[in-house]
Formats: structure tokens, sequence, C-alpha cells
């Protein structure tokens, strides 16, 4: 793969943990924090776990709950697709 | 003094009706919910026949936030709660902090949600396995994501009894409202028509062969060879009585009595606990069994089992003392949620003053029963008594009354 | 007058040594007994580690249709339920069958059972349309596990109300909660009542791998367990069973029984917050201690010892520790608080039962365990954890909590009959 985009981002999130009621996925997500989108920490580590099946990276252990936004999550799946996660 | 536990609202999602009115319409009129499994193809299996909910589109009823972490159960079983609130004109927003708890009953937990993560694990292996898994399918699930979804924050419980569960869950719900908790809602939910579900229940065998859906589950007949499983949720709201008149809710009735029993393991050669399960629920409810105005069975749907109830029914009304019917013929057994669904059938029979029929159903003479079957039986009913029994020996039985 | 509940019959199959002593003595002598899974493969997952039961059930006189008929965790069961009423000087039959009830807490049932039976009739998984012509003839009793509550049931030759409680991880205190329901009520005069689980299975680790719940501290299992320590990093999955007998207190006098302890409160909470998390403020777990002490009429200074949930997961520890402090305030920081979970690991719903159990011993011989690995506690946490050593000291009153998926918190309170606060 090589890169994951805002819509695979979108898709992944609804396949893993849909809308909360009164949040959108659809409009400019990228920014707004995971607890504004009412992502919990499950819905983000059943992101993180769909992600890496589909891609085939593997997170290291307690990145993800730090992550803050879905840029975040973003920036951090393409740079592990990139090859350069460190 | 002791504070009367009422039912002020009811939830249903049934193969014959979903939602109060059109399950209650459906029963009344004998419509059978039961068909050709349609989830799944059942060809290759001896059992073909279930009842199923149909036209239930869960997306429309519940934020899809809910949907990649619950079971189809757990959907009927949210969808109904929300129902029974509605029902009860209950704001959960303005009850106490702590006034509100959950006590539900479940069978089996979330089959087909197991059924996906197991097919994940062997076949995938173990990292495809749902972050959901660790609670999505457990017997627990239903009370904790009502909880949640309404801020109930008062007692929790959850009974595995089998098919008597729906009355053990009532039943432990009452204790709370005893002892001063304002509302419980209670009830259960069950659904396991996935092909693991439906393979794991064939070794009991007690499920029905039959492939004609209105020959497959004949209690209390001659030609009864099991019965037919169902899927379904009944949820009740119950209520400290005096606090849901002062809101100015009258309620469907009171759950008046209520015993449990278990029966001898069949090595010891005692006999079955289920009649004293039904005197000891009418003891409680301080009625004699000339105040019963109908009684819902448990209606097993085999010989043996069918006679056990028979029997037991014989001996505390006398023969034909009683009218007795099976709703559950036209639904399949719902597991838990059967014997909720029978309660809320009982309540809306007193409320509607119409006991539902037994459908398909010719009774054999040797049962001594007073089946009411074919159509409604309309009067007064201010009394009622069902009884439910679970695999392995779970017998319950409650009486509900008109609340004055 | 409120019928009183005593604890006559203890039987104990937990992780490092099956039965009562054996258990007692793991406990205060600070061993742990967690380890390398042993029962399957575990090489494929992120934790490989738990705290297993070195169990037979041939030596435990189970006979070769039992063992087919029931699950680890039925068989479990079975064996502390005749366990606990030989404790408890009564022999099967011996009791009024109508006044005998059976409750049997366990969070995920026949798991191991499924799990196995699903790899068969799915041929490893390719089959979404099972075969059932590979089914084994037992798994209606896996499917519904009130089948736990029906083993029971006959061999005690209990007839009156029996079910399984499930309530997750609180499923040991709420079936133990509930038996307490029927006794006071004047159902029953004698429960047999706690839990078992045997989730140490694929499909139960992988679910826990999936929300990294579990420590991955695969290289040293024996020290994985580390509840309250500052570098803890989640639980270890465990298993066993605890039953106990519980009857009047009355009628136990009258029959010379030996009392371990009373139960004199208990209270569950839903915290309708999370199917997983915890709220930091530990409002819900105050609530059911608040509560189950009320019941109990004791003060929050009559309390001295806490038998924590204390799983070893950043979020609970924080959160029990707030709810201690929030239900007993300044008494908090007195009371010793423990987990046993740092020895015999988590068994789900089982656990809450062996604590009770632990904490009906912790009164009959005034010792309070320890909690092991404790070397530096968690800044966040800053009560008295009794690390790494048993501390003797007299023990009249124990709170118990526990915590479950589903977002439940549950508190039941032990003492010693004769102690100076009940009176």
């Amino acid at each position: 793969m090589a890169e994951f985009t805002v819509d695979d981002l979108r898709r992944v999130m609804r396949a893993a943990a849909g809308e909360a009621e009164g949040v959108s996925l659809d409009g400019p997500i990228l920014d707004l924090t995971f607890e504004e989108l009412s992502y919990d920490s499950l819905a983000l580590l059943e992101t993180a776990s769909r992600i890496e099946r589909e891609t085939g990276i593997t997170f290291p252990d307690g990145v993800i709950n730090d992550l803050k936004t879905p840029r975040d999550l973003l920036t951090l799946v393409n740079s592990h697709l990139a090859g350069n996660a460190g | 003094m002791t504070p009367t536990a009422v039912v002020t609202g009811i939830g249903i999602a049934a193969p014959n009706g979903l939602g109060t009115d059109e399950y209650w319409r459906a029963t009344v009129a004998g419509v059978n919910g039961i068909a050709r499994i349609s989830r799944f193809d059942p060809s290759q299996y001896p059992v073909q026949l279930a009842g199923e909910v149909r036209n239930f589109d869960p997306a429309r009823y519940l934020p899809s936030r809910l949907l990649p972490q619950t079971d189809h159960m757990t959907r009927l079983a949210l969808v109904a709660s929300d129902w029974a609130l509605a029902d009860a004109k209950l704001n959960p927003a303005e009850q106490p902090e702590f006034g509100m708890g959950v006590v539900t009953a479940s069978s089996c937990g979330g089959f087909e949600f197991g059924q996906r993560e197991l097919e994940n694990l062997w076949a995938r292996g173990g990292q495809y396995v749902s972050a959901y898994q660790s609670f999505a399918w457990f017997y627990a699930v239903n009370t904790g994501q009502i909880s949640i979804r309404h801020g109930m924050r008062g007692p929790s419980g959850v009974l595995v009894t089998d098919g008597a569960g729906g009355l053990d869950a009532v039943g432990h719900a009452r204790r709370h409202i005893r002892r001063g908790i304002p509302v419980i809602v209670t009830g259960a939910a069950d659904s396991s028509l996935c092909p693991w579900g439906l393979v794991a229940q064939l070794p009991c065998g007690r499920l029905s062969t039959v492939t004609e859906p209105d020959r497959a589950y004949l209690p209390f007949d001659a030609r009864a060879t099991g019965y037919v499983p169902g899927e379904g949720a009944a949820i009740l709201v119950l209520e400290d009585a005096a606090r849901a008149r002062e809101r100015g809710v009258a309620g469907y009735g009171e759950i008046a009595g209520y015993a449990a029993t278990f029966d001898p393991s069949p090595r010891s050669g005692r006999p079955p606990a289920l009649r004293r399960a039904i005197e000891l629920a009418l003891a409680d409810a301080e009625v004699g069994p000339a105040d019963i105005d109908v009684v819902f069975a448990d209606g097993a749907g085999d010989r043996e089992r069918d006679r056990i109830e028979a029997d037991a029914l014989c001996a505390v009304f006398g023969e034909a003392g009683v009218p007795v019917t099976v709703p559950k013929t036209m639904t399949g057994r719902l597991y838990s949620a059967a014997a909720a669904l029978d309660l809320a059938a009982a309540l809306l029979a007193i409320h509607h003053r119409v006991i539902p029929p037994t459908i398909h159903v010719s009774p054999a003479a040797d049962y001594r029963l007073d089946l009411v079957t074919g159509t409604a039986r309309s009067g007064q009913i201010d009394t009622v008594l069902i009884v439910a029994r679970g695999h392995g020996g779970f017998n319950a039985a409650m009486v509900v009354r008109r609340h004055a | 007058m409120r019928r009183r509940i005593a604890i006559t019959g203890i039987g104990v199959l937990a992780p490092g040594g099956l039965g009562t002593k054996a258990f007692w003595e793991l406990l205060t002598s600070g061993t742990t007994a967690t380890r390398r899974i042993s029962l399957f493969d575990a090489t494929p997952f992120r934790s490989q580690i738990a705290a297993e039961c070195d169990f037979d059930p041939v030596a435990e006189g189970l006979s070769a249709q039992e063992i087919r008929r029931m699950d680890r965790a039925v068989q479990f069961g079975v064996v502390a339920a005749r366990q606990c009423l030989a404790d408890a000087g009564l022999s099967p039959g011996e009791l009024p069958p109508e006044r005998v009830g059976v409750s049997v807490g366990s969070a995920v049932g026949a798991t191991m059972s499924l799990d196995q039976e699903y790899n068969v009739v799915s041929d490893s998984g390719r089959d979404w349309l099972v075969d059932h012509r590979y089914a084994s003839p037992h798994l209606y009793d896996y499917f519904v596990p009130g089948s736990f509550a029906a083993e029971v049931a006959w061999l005690v030759g209990a007839e009156g109300p029996a079910a399984v409680v499930s309530a997750g991880c609180t499923s040991g205190l709420d079936a133990i909660g509930y038996a307490c329901d029927l006794l006071r009520e004047g159902t029953v005069d004698v429960m047999i009542a706690g839990a078992t689980d045997a989730p140490i299975s694929p499909i139960t680790v992988a679910c826990f791998d999936a929300i990294k719940a579990t420590s991955p501290r695969n290289d040293d299992p024996e020290h994985a367990s580390r509840p309250f320590d500052r570098t803890r990093d989640g639980f270890v999955l465990g298993e066993g069973a605890a039953m106990l007998v519980l009857e009047d207190l009355e009628r136990a006098r009258r029959r010379g029984a030996h009392i371990y302890a009373e139960i004199v409160g208990f209270a569950s909470r839903c915290n309708a917050y999370h199917m997983t998390g915890l709220r930091p403020d530990g409002r819900e777990m105050a609530e059911a201690i608040r509560v189950a002490l009320d019941e109990a009429r004791l003060a929050p200074t009559d309390v001295d010892y806490i038998n924590a949930h204390g799983s070893g997961t950043k979020q609970n520890d924080r959160h029990e520790t707030a709810a201690f402090k929030r239900s007993l305030g300044q008494h908090a920081y007195q009371v010793p608080v423990s987990s046993i979970k740092s020895m015999i690991g988590h068994s789900l719903g089982a656990i809450g039962a062996i604590e009770v159990a632990a904490s009906a011993l912790a009164i009959e011989h005034n010792v309070v365990p320890p909690t092991a690995n404790l070397h530096e506690a968690d800044p966040e946490c800053d009560l008295d954890y009794v690390p790494l050593t048993a501390r003797e000291q007299q023990v009249d009153v124990v709170l118990s909590v526990g915590s479950g998926f589903g977002g439940f918190q549950s508190a039941i309170v032990l003492a010693d009959p004769e102690a100076k606060a009940l009176s």
C-alpha cells in the first residue's frame, strides 16, 4: 500500500466503531480530537487493529493511546508505510 | 412498608411482532412467527425452522457506534429497552443518580458475534479477533449496555437459568424494588440463530425436526415432537408502585408472587420440583388457585415434559381447573427471553382483558387441561400465573395481578 | 429480626495449590503462581502467561463420563463444592433438598469447550455453516452455562432455587450476594454459593490481547501480575473456583458448625460509563461500598482490611484507590489493602468468590495476605498495599470489592460474628 488516505481512515473508522449520536465522520475530521469524535480507547484500539491487518504494519505497544487526532493516526500509519517509523 | 413492584413499561421484539402493539395484535389474532430459517441456509441441518425477528433494521434505532460492538440479541435488547422506557413515560435523566438498576437474564450470550470471532481466531489468527469480543458475546452484555445507554447506575444483575431466566431476572429485580430502588429495567433477550448457535442446541435432543411451521411445535398435543427455537427480547420497566403513582402512571400490573425451584437429578428417583414452584409463587402472592384467571404455561412441546407440567397444573388447580395458554406456539422458545415475553403477554392480557390462543394444537385429552386453542378468549382477567422451565431442571413461577 | 449469614464451609481450587490449605499457604507466603501458559500453545499471542491450576480431574474423583460432560470450569466448581460441603461437616443428601439453593458465578461459562468445539465443527474456521455431525453430545451444556448450577445442585441434592450469576468479573461476588438475598428472605436455609471460571483458552487470550488488557511480560511470568506497582502493565489471566457453604447463623450455631465469618453486607452498582473503562473518580464503587457497609451497620473505620480488585491495570488501580478514599475517607490511608491477584492471577468470574474465601481466611487466621511484586507503588496509588509480606494483625471486618466488564462494581463485607463492631 502506497499511502493511507483520509478516506481510507474514514472507511476503517466506520467499520471499527461507527459514529456516536450527534457526531459525523463525513466532514473535516482530521483535526478534531478523538474525544470530540467520541472515540474512546477501545474504539481507537479496534481502529488501529483493523489498520494493522489491512496494511500489514505493527504499531508498538502504547503509541495508539497517545494519539490525539485522526491526523496523528494518519501520520503514524504513513510513516510506517514509508518505512521510517524508527 | 415494603414497596410494591409494578410493571410500568413494556418493550417487545418478537418473531411475530416488532413493538408491543404489533406483537399483541398478532398474538391475539394467532399469527405464527415460525418459518424456515432465513438468516443462513439451514438445508444441511436436521432443524430448519425458527422464530426469527423479521424486518429488524438496527441502524434505524441505534447509533452506528453501537453496531460494531453488539450482537444481534443485544441490539434487540437495547431497542426493546428504549421502547419500554418510552412506554413507561420515564425519562432516565430525571431520576436519582443511583435510583435505576438493570437486571437481565441471558441463556447463551451473543452467540453469532462469538461465531464470527471464533472464525477469525481459527481461520485467520488471534490478531483478527475484535476488540469488542471481550464483552460483546458474554452473558452480562445486555445489562451493561442498557445501563450505559440510559445512565442507570443502580444495582446490576445477570442470571443464567436457561428458559427460566426471564422470570428469575424479574424476581430478582423485585428484590431491589423492595429494598428501595425506585426503578429496575429487567427482562431478557436471546438469539442464537446462527449456524453455530443452531448446532449447539441440537444435542439437547428436544428440538423439533418437523419442517411444516404449523406442525413443528405442538405443546400438550399427542403429535408433539419437540420445540422450535426462537429469538427476541422482552424488556420491562419495574417500578415502586408508590413512585409510579406519584408521576401519574398506573402500570400494567404488580409482580405479586415469585418462586424458583430446581429438579432433582434424574438418577435420584425424586419427583420434579415444578409443582412446588407454582405453589410457592401462589403462596408468595397470597392467592389461592381459585384466584388465578389464566396460566401462561411453559409448554415444552415433548410428551415427557408436557406431562410433568400438566400433572403439576392439575395437582394445583384440578382437572381443567383453569384456562391455560401457550402463546410461545407463535414464536418458538426464545430461551431466557421466552419467560420474559410470556410475562409481558400476561400483563397485556390483564390490560386488554383477553387471553391469547395456543395455535396449531389439538390438546391431548389425557393432559386434562383447559387449553385456550384456536381463537383468543375474552373476559375479566385480574391474576395470571406464568410458568417457565430451563434445560437441566430450572423451574420458575410468577404471579402478576391487576394493580388497583 | 434480620437473618444472619454464616460461612461454614470453604472449598478452593486456585493456581499454585488445590484445596484451602495450599491456597492459604501460597497467599501468606507471598508466592506467585503465574507462569507461561501450558494449556495450549500460546506462542502466537501477545500475552503468553497465566496462572494455571495443576488440576487432574481423575485424581479429584470425577468419573470418565463426568469429565466428558463437564467443561473444565464445571469440574472445578463441582470439586470445590464437594470440598466445601465436607469442610462444613455436611454430606450430600443430608440437607432437606427444598431448603437448599445453589448460586454459581461464572463470567465466561464453558468458553474453553466452546472454543475447542468450534475448531472441530468448523474445520478450523473454514466453514461458516458448521457441521453438526462432529459436535459433542454435551454441546448444549456448554452453550447454556446454567448447566454449571445444575451439576452442583445434583451433587448436593439441592432443590431450592439454582442459578448461574454471570456479571463479568464481579460474578463471584454477585453470586454470593445473590445467595445472601435468598437466605435473608427465608427462601432457603443453606446456599452452596461461589464461582468458577476456566478461561485460559485461545479465544480469551486473543480478546484480551486485542485490547491490550493483559500483561505481555512473557519473559518474566512470575513477576507479571503487579497490582499498584509503577511498572505494572496489565492483568494476568487465571483460573479456578471457590465454593462456600452459607447458612443461617443460628442454624450453624445450633449444629455446632465451625463459622469462618459472617457476611454482613453486599451491594452492586452499574457505572453506566463504559463496557471496559472505569470512571477515574471511583464513584460507583464508592457507592457500592457505602451501601454494603450501611447494610452491615458498620462505619468505614470498622474496616480492618480491604481485599482489593487490584487487577494490575493502570485504570483499575487508580479507580479503586479513588473509590476507597471516597467511601472510607481518612480511614482509607490507615487500612491495609492488598490484591491476591498478584499471586493467583485474575480468574474473571471466579476470582470474586476466591477473594471472599481469602477474606474469610484472613478473619479466621488474623493475617492479611500481601500484594506480591509490589516494589514501588504508582505515585497515584498512595495507600498501604501490604507489599510482599503477609501481616499478622487483628482482622474482624473485611471489605472485598470487584470491578467487571459491563461496568459493574460490587462490594461485600465480611465480619467475625463475635466482633465488637457488630454489637
